[in-house]
């Protein structure tokens, strides 16, 4: 991915030399171009193209704000009742992910997301225990959200 | 033009005011610390968010100063506040502190057992 960064930079440089104009403007042309003549040649390159990756990371942005906003609307709704209904619990959670970077991105994930918190990560980082605010009726939809949670990681991951 | 900028400041620091209220509210009423954990690290992130995004946009659209120390903030509280609150619940469950009693089901308390058998700590 940064090999593809750089080259595309090294483009845009060699557009601005070409035309031997150094502004703004034309480097961002030359950045254009540069992405042009990069997808021509993706198949010469092992790794994916960037442009793909950092739409993920995009999406991934947007599910983050997404959650939290939720989120938010779902602990307000839960202590403005008269009456508190609350049935807490604590579970484990196994996961998929490799890499220490991904599963501490995955539990700031499921700590914003509504009505869950990370308590605990195993020793051998093979799985969570989270805390949920009210287990009967909110399991199965959690598991689910973060099932796309975890795909969206491996999305961004995916070399 | 202004009109709509003015709605737009009032609007982002009104809905921050109402979440650290909520967030406030949440941290007397909940019974345990567990679940304090929740009202305390989302509302006020999001509450504390908005206000920034408030007075971002006043400094920019009204005042025309464009200050992007504020935009970091925002980054860096995104970053920090869940870790924030992951960390002061686990502490606070090693420590010992008990879940309230009306929690249903507890995974969690086999493994910090052996964990801390493991490390040896009482």
């Amino acid at each position: 991915m940064s090999f593809q960064i750089l080259l595309n930079l090294f483009l845009a440089f060699l557009w601005m030399f070409l035309s031997s104009n150094y502004s703004v403007s034309r480097f961002i042309i030359g950045y254009l171009l540069g992405i042009l003549v990069i997808l021509a040649l993706r198949k010469f390159f092992k790794s994916r193209l960037y442009i793909d990756q950092l739409w993920a990371v995009v999406k991934l942005t947007i599910l983050f704000i997404k959650e939290l906003i939720l989120a938010n609307i779902s602990v307000l709704k839960l202590v403005i009742q008269p009456k508190l209904q609350l049935q807490p619990a604590f579970f484990k959670y196994d996961t998929v992910l490799k890499e220490e970077w991904e599963i501490t991105l995955l539990s700031s994930l499921i700590t914003l997301t509504p009505g869950t918190v990370v308590v605990h990560v195993s020793d051998d980082s093979k799985s969570l225990f989270i805390h949920v605010i009210d287990s009967n009726d909110i399991d199965e939809t959690i598991d689910s959200i973060k099932n796309s949670f975890e795909k969206a990681i491996l999305e961004v991951s995916r070399s | 033009m202004t009109i709509l900028a003015n709605i737009l400041v009032v609007f982002f620091i009104a809905a921050g005011l109402v979440f650290i209220v909520v967030s406030a509210i949440g941290l007397l009423r909940l019974p345990d610390l567990y679940t304090r954990a929740h009202a305390a690290s989302k509302s006020s992130t999001l509450g504390v968010m908005c206000i920034l995004l408030g007075v971002f946009l006043h400094f920019w659209l009204i005042r025309d100063h464009f200050n992007p120390t504020i935009l970091l903030g925002i980054l860096f509280l995104f970053i920090t506040s869940p870790v924030g609150g992951h960390i002061m619940s686990r502490s606070s469950y090693i420590a010992g502190v008990k879940p309230w009693s009306g929690t249903v089901r507890d995974d969690l308390k086999p493994e910090i057992e052996r964990m801390k058998k493991e490390q040896k700590i009482k």
